[in-house]
């Protein structure tokens, strides 16, 4: 028995929802974006914001950088917008979601009840949960105990008309319209995503968190978070996704904007599970997504953990802006590859202000015939007087026909700031196999357990409720990676 | 029954012929020790008993507990209590000795159809374990042989042995390595693992592992076959006039 011997793993998430569907024909053009804008009603601002958005990206063409090959995407042949038809302008309760819906959450593990809790997590802890499918927000969880604490968590749809100089004054604040061709297509047509707002000196009473799905055929998602975190405020996300299994690519271009003021802290975690595609590398995600936060104020501080298992493709670099003096900005990373998945990324740590500091943990797994890119920038301004960086990129091939990369891009104009980058690349072995399975463990386990203890510096990052589930992802996407 | 049973076993590796009609038969309560000059096929036999791949059976016979082993995957093999001591430790980097320990338990325990130990219970065991073989406690929580000394990485071994318990013990080459001290503590831990339901097959280079370990038979193994047994006394013999007049 080898390693190389690399059968697919089972996507327990690939499952479609039957449900009737508002999809609007596909294609994009100004039509279409006022269509989205007119849909979620909207102030005219923020529409005229979509057309400059769509406009600039009508001139632009699709990076070519990255470390990943795919065939052109076909932007003509993607429906910009499809929603479950009985949303309509957004449930009032849980009672007018089709129940259909619901079944998909339960399936996925998902609780849409708030006495229930996320699956396998014996915590009774509560999370709010903000659920979208495809274009729209179905429900959003614990609102009403939110709003006791001050916290703002809705669709950001909702925000648009409840809160709009919030969203007025951060929308596009961090990552600009004109940011990247996909933060632009995001920015043209973004239909739904969350909302969060933690007033000055709140510290969040639970765990926030959004589960994204997309359902409908020939659809994109262009979900939208904008998240604030006022002065002295903390507050932890938490961010799913899953998809069906379909033989097509989709088109998955988020975009995240996190602003965090004076001795403010915000830790995002993501457990990001698109479908991968199947054993051939037909169909699967294209998770090009555009994540960034702005340490604003001083001491403020945030966090990026991701664990990256799903997608054909996936493209993504969480960045922090270091702004504010003695900010720390953080980057936890594990992106797993199997089978013919590609994964580019990695995140930029920006240092402007003095005193700022980051943290860069990346683990690259890549099995298969897969291939993994880690790229990530350091730059530190000329003010940054006393910015600081660590580095640590580990590379962990399983099998000999995948590959793993590094494109570390390091660009210091302070002389007195102090970088550093680590870098390994290790294989698991066929003798470290074999001294597993000469204790009595059977190979699958023994990978999975050899993995998880490449990742763990990285899985000590997630909430208690995420890590669990991190471990179990890893087991499963790795199943049958050894035969 | 006896314990093993190896029945005119020829293995090849890699193309080339390296055990080439071996017998052998351990007892339970017994202690065989296996010597040998350089390239004579003692690690592969080790190797072969474990079932590790690459080891390619051309033909004969390996029972254990009377059962045919040839075809058993390794992890059944270890199910079944096969344990092999191996002279090079592998590490584990990150995956620490109590969970791999745990896993190694709990998946034999499955095996067998037995519960899992209670992990209060585990930690207690490991830790009298660790004691008696002069480890200190903290490694518990390092990565599996991760950054261990070549002696704590023998100790490692024994420590798994002991926890583990199994039917039949293999150490290849487990004295190379080690200083008068842990040469010691290592043997003792062998000598406390033994009792009249199991079996050793103690694989050395050097007699003086059987100044601590006395061992029932010794067999001198030259070129893949097993040409002279006897008892302690051959280890003595070996001692004073080397393998040459043997092998020639």
């Amino acid at each position: 028995m080898a390693i190389e011997d690399l059968v697919p793993s089972e996507y327990s998430a690939g499952f479609i929802t039957d449900v009737d569907s508002e999809t609007i024909a596909p294609g994009l053009d100004e039509s279409v974006v006022r269509f989205i804008s007119a849909k979620k009603s909207e102030p005219g601002w923020l529409t005229d914001w979509r057309i400059k958005a769509y406009e600039y990206w009508r001139q632009q063409t699709p990076p070519t950088w990255a470390h990943v090959h795919f065939p052109e995407v076909d932007f003509e042949a993607i429906s910009y917008y499809s929603a479950p038809k009985k949303a309509g302008e957004g449930p009032a309760s849980l009672d007018d979601v089709d129940p259909e819906l619901i079944r998909t959450y339960e399936k996925l593990g998902i609780p849409l009840h708030e006495q229930e809790t996320l699956a396998g997590v014996e915590k009774k802890t509560p999370v709010a949960v903000d659920v979208v499918f495809d274009s729209v927000s179905i429900t959003t969880t614990f609102k009403d105990k939110l709003a006791e604490a001050g916290v703002i968590f809705c669709p950001i749809s909702e925000a648009v008309r409840s809160h709009p100089e919030l969203v007025q004054k951060y929308l596009g604040s961090v990552v600009p319209q004109r940011d990247n061709f996909y933060a632009a297509l995001n920015s043209a047509v973004f239909s739904d995503g969350s909302f969060v707002y933690i007033p000055q000196g709140v510290r969040c009473p639970m765990e926030l968190s959004t589960y994204f799905r997309i359902n409908a055929q020939n659809t994109g998602q262009f979900e939208r978070t904008l998240i604030i975190a006022e002065k002295g405020s903390y507050v932890s996300y938490l961010e799913g996704c899953t998809a069906p299994m379909r033989d097509e690519n989709q088109l998955h271009a988020a975009v995240v904007e996190l602003i965090a003021l004076e001795d403010a802290e915000i830790k995002y975690s993501t457990v990001q599970n698109w479908y991968p595609g199947d054993k051939n590398g037909k169909g699967g995600i294209y998770n090009f997504v555009t994540k960034r936060g702005a340490c604003r104020g001083a001491r403020s501080k945030i966090s990026w953990t991701q664990v990256e298992t799903g997608s054909a493709i996936t493209w993504k670099y969480p960045s922090v802006v270091l702004r504010g003096d003695d900010s720390v900005g953080e980057f936890y990373s594990v992106a797993l590859t199997n089978n013919y998945q590609q994964a580019d990324t990695g995140t930029k740590m920006i240092h402007l202000g003095r005193n700022t500091r980051s943290t860069i943990i990346s683990k690259g797994i890549s099995a298969g015939k897969s291939q993994n890119s880690y790229r990530g920038l350091v730059r530190t301004s000329p003010a940054a007087h006393g910015a600081r960086n660590y580095t640590q990129c580990d590379s962990l091939l399983i099998g000999s026909e995948s590959g793993a990369h590094t494109f570390p891009y390091i660009e210091n104009m302070n002389p007195n700031a102090i970088i550093e980058h680590e870098a390994t690349t290790s294989k698991v072995s066929d003798d470290q196999l074999f001294l597993c399975q000469q204790r009595g463990i059977d190979p699958e386990k023994a990978v999975s357990m050899i993995v998880n203890g490449f990742c763990k510096d990285v899985f000590r990052e997630l909430p208690m409720e995420f890590a669990v589930e991190a471990g179990k992802l890893l087991e499963v996407s790795l199943e049958g990676a050894v035969g | 029954m006896n314990l093993l049973e190896i029945q005119d076993l020829h293995v090849r590796v890699a193309d080339q012929l390296i055990l080439k009609g071996l017998n052998l038969t351990v007892e339970k309560g017994s202690v065989h020790a296996i010597m040998g000059p350089n390239g004579s096929g003692k690690s592969t036999l080790a190797s072969v008993l474990a079932g590790k791949p690459g080891y390619e059976i051309e033909s004969g016979e390996i029972f254990l507990d009377g059962e045919l082993l040839n075809d058993v995957k390794p992890e059944v093999r270890a199910q079944r209590g096969v344990f092999l001591a191996f002279q090079y430790p592998v590490e584990i980097p990150g995956v620490s000795n109590m969970e791999f320990l745990k896993a190694a338990l709990d998946n034999i325990a499955a095996a067998r159809g037995n519960q899992p130990a209670n992990t209060v219970e585990f930690m207690k065991q490991v830790r009298s374990i660790a004691k008696t073989l002069d480890l200190n406690p903290e490694f518990l929580k390092r990565g599996v042989n991760e950054g261990f000394s070549g002696g704590e990485k023998k100790r490692n071994e024994i420590l798994q042995l002991l926890l583990l318990n199994p039917h039949l013990a293999v150490l290849d080459e487990t004295d190379s390595g080690l200083d008068i001290d842990a040469l010691q503590v290592v043997a003792g831990g062998i000598n406390h693992y033994r009792n009249t339901d199991n079996g050793v097959l103690l694989i050395t280079h050097y007699p003086r592992l059987l100044d601590h370990i006395v061992p029932d038979r010794v067999h001198v193994l030259a070129d893949g076959v097993i040409v002279r047994s006897g008892d302690k006394t051959l280890a003595l013999e070996l001692e004073d006039k080397g393998y040459a007049w043997l092998t020639d």
